[in-house]
């Protein structure tokens, strides 16, 4: 195969001298990587018989897998939810820079807004590979407007709605179009969601639960219709009540479809959750837990590294706060869990043979030193650079 | 021969590493010649193996201008089965170092013509010039490399059927389960090993003490085909004081007088790194058999 031939002749890179996270461990192995994608050194030793064309030193650092950010909602100035003339260019700018707190791939998430910005902003965010331009878009994240009146948030009232009688549609119209769209967020307890949930299901876009009042029973079915996902759990839903669990429940519900995981939503900075239950869901379903940003358009315009290191507070955060949870886990949460999330573990968030070669430079405290895209360096912190 | 006793199995790997990093050393090899190295699979030789890596990755030894020929590998296991000879050979040592991968010869167990991938095997060791150093072990059945009891002392490489021993002794790489253990391998025969130039054999722990008895103080037997080496002019058998446990103690005693002299082969213990230093000294040859 032609692409298979091209790559084949591409230079071969050997990073030595690091810890590389690799089936939830972090391994003492080098990181081989070629046409932008993880190589099979074994492979390459006793098929090809080749060597490393360059290696690089990576000082003892962590590798792990670039991050994956399914909830953000605009940073450095930029909203996505406003619908200007060149939204991609806003969507440009917040890639390029998220590439500094170790991020490769996002969803640009829009919040509950008029049809009108849907349909103006919704075309202009296509699906894009990431470079040294910026990180990958994966597709856009819509939270709202189908969410609970009551648990809306920051969301305008206004602009909420619940679904008409010929509900897929009404979403249709509503959003102008699916294309572009990885996640939706709604609220299962507004009627006729089962069969909007279903169709979502079918086009392979992600159905989120979020925003809701909804109780246990009912996040189950809307489960059982295909939901995967739970928009920043503890956040604008029920809390968590021993009688009825709410959306919270799912962490450990039984009545999920076998084989199915449910993945959760955690803004883990300290203040939209508590670090005790942040512990508690964790404890309850590590393999479940993702990491957001649910990033502010502020983000990386106020003094100090507090929203500066938005991202970095959530990785030392979830490290600072969930005692127990180890390294590892943390890396996981950020990208493999995300990836997995959007069915895309074979080439995303993580570091096994054939993946694409989406990875960060991580210090001990995990400080991003270095991001990759494809194999090629995209960010490096001042101090790291010749 | 010269039976080098060391305490334990660290020292007894280390031991073993010193001498082939002076072997190669001293051999100066280079672009027009390579050492040519045999190698063993197995928990014996992985402490060694470390050692090497250690001595490489301080910059004292290099594997630039070393060819190696492994003894043996599975019939019909993926080449990237973890349990491979491929695989071990790749874990434990190849990816640690900077031998070229075009240096590096192992029998592929999955070959058409099993048959005439011995031969080839055999031309090519033929080709590089000879094995100068062949490394390797001892079953508890006393073989070497696959050559099982009732092999040829004078055999070439070939397939072979496993006996019972060896495919319990294996079984612990395979989950315990017996069904999982290749029944066959290619391997190195006991005249190839024979045509070494110099031979060493790594013996350690207790379950290895008897094959060592029937190896070095009972007659050539083809039982027993580590014995056939009794008639090779150079080898260096390296153990530590468990695989002892079944010898006389007048074979113990006199060859552990002998360290203060065998000791001389190890120390000093030469470095790439003072190579010119080392090649204005005239090097005597090593004191033999």
């Amino acid at each position: 195969m032609r692409g298979g031939q091209v790559a084949a002749r591409a230079p071969v890179i050997q990073f030595t001298n690091c810890r590389i996270l690799r089936g939830g461990a972090l391994l003492r192995e080098d990181l081989w990587v070629r046409g932008g994608r993880i190589l099979d050194p074994e492979k390459l030793f006793f098929e090809e018989r080749r060597v490393a064309d360059e290696q690089r030193d990576c000082g003892g650092c962590i590798l792990a897998p670039g991050f994956i950010d399914v909830q953000i909602n605009g940073g450095f100035g930029v909203d996505f939810s406003q619908a200007s003339e060149d939204v991609g260019s806003g969507v440009a700018l917040v890639a390029r820079r998220i590439l500094s707190h170790g991020v490769t791939s996002f969803c640009p998430t829009l919040v509950t807004s008029p049809l009108e910005v849907y349909h103006k902003v919704l075309p202009q965010i296509p699906v894009k590979s990431g470079g040294p331009h910026g990180a990958g878009v994966l597709g856009v994240h819509l939270e709202g407007p189908f969410i609970s009146r009551e648990k809306r948030g920051a969301h305008p009232e206004a602009h909420l709605r619940s679904f008409e009688a010929d509900a897929f549609q009404d979403v249709l119209a509503t959003y102008g179009g699916l294309d572009n769209v990885r996640i939706v967020t709604l609220a299962p307890e507004l009627g006729h969601s089962h069969e909007v949930i279903r169709e979502l299901t079918a086009l392979g876009i992600c159905v989120s639960l979020g925003h809701s009042v909804a109780d246990l029973g009912t996040a189950e079915e809307a489960v059982q219709s295909g939901a995967t996902f739970i928009t920043h759990l503890f956040n604008a839903m029920l809390p968590f009540h021993h009688r009825d669990p709410g959306i919270v429940g799912l962490l450990t519900s039984d009545r999920l479809p076998a084989g199915r995981r449910i993945f959760y939503g955690m803004i883990a900075d300290g203040i939209h959750t508590n670090p005790a239950a942040l512990r508690i869901a964790h404890r309850a379903h590590p393999k479940g837990l993702v990491l957001v940003t649910d990033a502010v358009p502020a983000l990386g315009l106020g003094n100090g590294r507090h929203t500066l290191g938005q991202q970095e507070v959530e990785v030392e955060g979830l490290t600072a706060y969930v005692a127990g949870c180890s390294v590892e886990s943390a890396l996981e949460a950020a990208s493999l869990h995300p990836a997995q999330l959007l069915g895309l573990e074979k080439c995303k968030g993580t570091l096994d043979f054939g993946a694409d070669a989406d990875f960060v430079v991580l210090d001990d405290s995990l400080h991003v030193r270095a991001t990759y895209i494809s194999g090629e360096l995209v960010w490096q912190a001042e101090e790291a650079r010749p | 021969m010269k039976l080098i006793i060391l305490d334990n199995y660290s020292q007894a790997s280390e031991w073993a590493a010193k001498y082939i990093r002076n072997r190669i050393i001293q051999f100066n090899p280079g672009p027009d010649k390579y050492f040519t190295l045999g190698l063993p699979t197995g928990s014996t030789p992985l402490g060694c193996y470390k050692k090497l890596i250690e001595y490489y990755k301080n910059g004292d030894l290099s594997f630039k201008y070393v060819k190696t020929f492994n003894m043996d590998e599975y019939v019909g296991l993926p080449r990237d089965h973890p349990e491979s000879y491929h695989s071990f050979m790749w874990n434990n040592f190849f990816k640690h170092i900077d031998i070229h991968p075009e240096n590096t010869h192992i029998l592929d167990g999955n070959a058409a013509d099993l048959q005439a991938e011995c031969d080839a095997f055999e031309e090519k060791i033929k080709a590089a010039g000879g094995i100068e150093l062949f490394v390797g072990g001892i079953g508890p059945d006393g073989h070497i490399a696959f050559n099982e009891p009732g092999s040829s002392l004078v055999s070439r490489t070939r397939v072979k059927t496993l006996a019972m021993d060896t495919i319990l002794a294996n079984a612990r790489f395979f989950d315990g389960d017996l069904a999982k253990v290749p029944t066959m391998a290619l391997t190195v025969g006991v005249g190839t090993v024979m045509d070494a130039r110099e031979v060493m054999i790594l013996i350690t722990g207790a379950h290895k003490a008897f094959a060592l008895y029937k190896a070095i103080e009972e007659g050539v037997n083809h039982m027993w085909t580590v014995s056939a080496f009794q008639q090779h002019p150079r080898t260096v058998f390296v153990c530590d004081e468990d695989a002892t446990l079944e010898l006389k103690v007048k074979t113990v005693k006199y060859f552990k007088g002998l360290m203060l002299v065998h000791n001389k082969l190890v120390d000093p213990l030469y470095s790439i790194k003072e190579k010119e230093i080392e090649k204005s000294q005239s090097s005597k040859k090593p004191y033999s058999d």
